[in-house]
């Protein structure tokens, strides 16, 4: 059925998180906490986690720790301090004249087995100074880097671009 | 409170233009991604904060916007450079550096 070895079934756990993670998209969405709100919205959380089902087993990938949540918003801190920085290089680079860019594709190797730990990592280094991703095939990502002077290789791109997200995603995700 | 809003919605109007512009100069079509997805992510992300300081009563909402904006943009982007990538596009390089590849 799929190509990863990701576990065929769902675990109880990953029901339970699906179903909390639609009640809160309820809540954010609706805006409030009135009965009748909250009733309609854990019947249709309860719907929406018997049809996605098996496809829940995705959240698998989660490490199910108490310090999980400390380990999530310091990934969260990290994230925005990058994603702001990386507004602040690319603009330099738009408005300069002179237009410094060396582009080139660049292999970078992760240690994240989950799919959902792959995602997030690529997610974030598409978002961060001047990385974009291009193509994921099992261990490996390729990044279109905007500025590849510190080396194209494969040990120092990924310390160069991968390793500052996946030590601290490492901490919530498989 | 007025005005930190109206600087939040300013910066992101700015970030916004600048991805404007990062289109408009970038040679190929990866940077054109690149310029586009940063800077008007973290742009639409302050316009968000901005009206959010402006109406505190719609917060949760906006948190489920920024949500959804903070999962969707890089993947949409990354799924754009990988069908251009196996289109066969060629990443651009500077002039003169062709021959050192």
């Amino acid at each position: 059925m799929l190509s990863t070895p990701a576990p065929a079934s769902a675990s109880p756990g990953a029901y339970v998180l699906g179903f909390c993670a639609s009640l809160l998209t309820w809540v954010l969405l609706t805006g409030s906490l009135a009965t009748d709100e909250v009733v309609l919205g854990i019947a249709v959380s309860l719907v929406v986690m018997f049809a996605a089902g098996q496809r829940l087993a995705l959240l698998s990938g989660l490490r199910m720790t108490p310090l999980a949540p400390l380990h999530l918003l310091r990934y969260l801190g990290y994230f925005f301090g990058q994603l702001a920085l990386s507004n602040f290089d690319v603009a330099r680079r738009v408005v300069s004249p002179t237009l410094p860019i060396h582009p080139e594709l660049v292999e970078v190797r992760t240690g994240l087995t989950s799919d959902l730990g792959r995602m997030l990592l690529a997610n974030s280094i598409t978002l961060t100074p001047g990385t974009l991703t291009v193509e994921a095939e099992d261990d490996r990502l390729l990044i279109h880097w905007i500025d590849s002077t510190p080396g194209s290789d494969l040990e120092s791109a990924t310390r160069a671009i991968a390793a500052g997200f996946e030590q601290r995603i490492s901490g919530f995700l498989k | 409170m007025r005005l930190v809003a109206d600087l939040f919605l300013l910066a992101g109007a700015l970030l916004c233009l600048l991805a404007a512009l990062g289109i408009l100069r970038m040679p190929d079509v990866y940077n054109r991604i690149q310029a586009g997805t940063k800077a008007s992510t973290l742009g639409v992300l302050c316009i968000l904060a901005g009206i959010g300081l402006l109406q505190p009563a719609w917060w949760p909402k906006l948190v489920a916007i920024a949500g959804f904006i903070l999962f969707t943009s890089p993947v949409g982007s990354s799924t754009l450079a990988r069908a251009f990538y196996r289109a066969g596009v060629k990443v651009w390089q500077p002039p003169g550096k062709e021959a050192s590849r």
